[in-house]
């Protein structure tokens, strides 16, 4: 086995230290190590947006670093936005309401998308929507609920 | 689909990485964004033994403006940054124009300007942008450095002039002169795949709106950035016409491209493409850099 590496970071608010493989993907390390299994792993080459996170705030692939790469940085994950199962987030709200997953394996990857795109994105579009999402891909709705889902999270309240 | 083992390292200056590299050589890669590189590692298509981690060094990421009107962008700017620079849009709006068609932007927040050249993917858009925009990549190994214009750099599929020692550490833009117009485009199956074909075109005119100079570059038609000097060469001295486009998109399609096909478009489908990507790209460069 390698030489191991400290790994020290926050995730969704929580310091973890760990030793990790310096192959070892920020993927199964959130997955394995910090058991948050809300991240999901599709096609470990960047494509599919299943895995994506924020990194700082950044939507990116964590199928795609190593976990010895997040060392001090903040991470954000689904389990992120809820503050208790009876408490969800707008978003998470919305995609209920307009039932916007169905197997909902695509769906913690599109949370994590949608997140920075509607903070900077008030009232978006709907190919505005579609745009955001092309990194994301769904087998199961066809999208269309996903966009609406968006529109009506994104409603002015 | 997991990485094969290997050595980690994380630099934090460009000396630390350069050392490092020169003790490892063939048996190191760089690691940039990763957006390239992780992928063939955890399909095991590459196993180095030794991996180099550039994203410590603060050091190589930046956009400066330069004295000639252009730009000199550290290697590690991430392709997001360069997306969002006004500095960018202002000054090389040929790479403006490109950022925002490379894959998707979960990728840009990670991917490097110079981690997609250092790459050097024939489907990838920064290569092509920069063989357009003349632009040129400092290198630096040992002890030593040295600056190599973009249609020397790139040599082949994934091949470019950087030795197993040398480290990219800046790309320089230049400015562009008076009257110039520019215009990227590419078409894919889905937004973000890699396209089946795509062209930048950069051209200056005189006062009376005639070409002065041209250039034409094409993407995933070949083993690297594909220029078309013969193309270009029909534009000089001339004014626009539909009709002059139109030949020198012909001439382009059926002469100075070598598509391969894919899974997505077959040769002639890529040439088709070439022609009428040509057409629409050098009327919307000749519009601009005519009404200026």
């Amino acid at each position: 086995m390698q030489p191991l590496h400290k790994v020290r970071l926050t995730v969704n608010g929580q310091i973890f230290e760990r030793q990790v493989e310096p192959r070892l993907l920020l993927s199964d390390f959130l997955r394995h190590e910090l058991s948050l299994t809300g991240t999901h792993v599709g096609c470990e080459h960047g494509v599919c947006g299943a895995c994506t996170v924020l990194l700082d705030g950044q939507p990116v692939r964590s199928c795609l670093l190593l976990a010895v790469q997040s060392d001090g940085h903040e991470l954000m994950t689904v389990e992120g936005l809820a503050a208790s199962p009876d408490d969800l987030h707008p978003l998470q709200q919305a995609f209920w309401e307009k039932h916007g997953l169905q197997c909902g394996f695509c769906t913690a990857g599109i949370m994590m998308t949608l997140l920075p795109f509607l903070a900077e994105h008030e009232q978006p579009a709907e190919h505005e929507i579609r745009h955001a999402l092309s990194g994301n891909i769904c087998r199961c709705t066809g999208y269309q609920h996903i966009v609406d889902a968006v529109l009506h999270a994104a409603r002015p309240s | 689909m997991k990485p094969a083992p290997f050595a980690y390292h994380a630099p934090e200056s460009v000396d630390q990485a350069i050392e490092l590299l020169g003790e490892a050589a063939a048996d190191a890669k760089l690691l940039a964004g990763g957006q390239s590189l992780v992928p063939a590692m955890n399909f095991r298509i590459l196993q180095p033994s030794v991996l180099i981690d550039l994203n410590r060094i603060a050091a190589l990421d930046y956009i400066e403006p330069s004295d000639d009107g252009g730009l000199r962008l550290g290697a590690m700017t991430r392709q997001s940054a360069v997306e969002r620079s006004a500095l960018v849009a202002e000054r090389v709006p040929l790479l403006h124009q490109a950022m925002p068609l490379i894959a998707h932007p979960q990728i840009r927040n990670r991917g490097t300007i110079g981690g997609s050249l250092a790459h050097a993917d024939p489907a990838a858009e920064l290569p092509v942008a920069a063989v357009a925009a003349d632009a040129s990549f400092v290198i630096r190994q040992n002890g030593s450095e040295r600056t190599v214009p973009a249609d020397e750099f790139f040599q082949g599929m994934f091949t470019t002039a950087l030795g197993p020692q040398d480290l990219l550490v800046e790309i320089r833009w230049p400015g562009s002169p008076p009257r110039s117009g520019w215009a990227f485009q590419e078409v894919a199956r889905r937004s973000g795949d890699y396209a089946m074909a795509g062209v930048a075109v950069r051209l200056t005119v005189n006062e009376a709106g005639e070409c002065q100079q041209a250039r034409l570059v094409y993407l995933n038609v070949g083993d690297g950035p594909t220029t078309a000097p013969q193309a270009a060469e029909m534009l000089v001295g001339q004014r626009h016409s539909s009709e002059l486009v139109a030949e020198a998109a012909d001439k382009a399609a059926a002469d100075e491209i070598f598509p391969f096909g894919n899974l997505h478009a077959s040769p002639e489908y890529q040439r088709h493409l070439a022609r009428v990507l040509t057409v629409r790209a050098l009327n919307a460069a000749w519009g601009q850099a005519a009404a200026i």
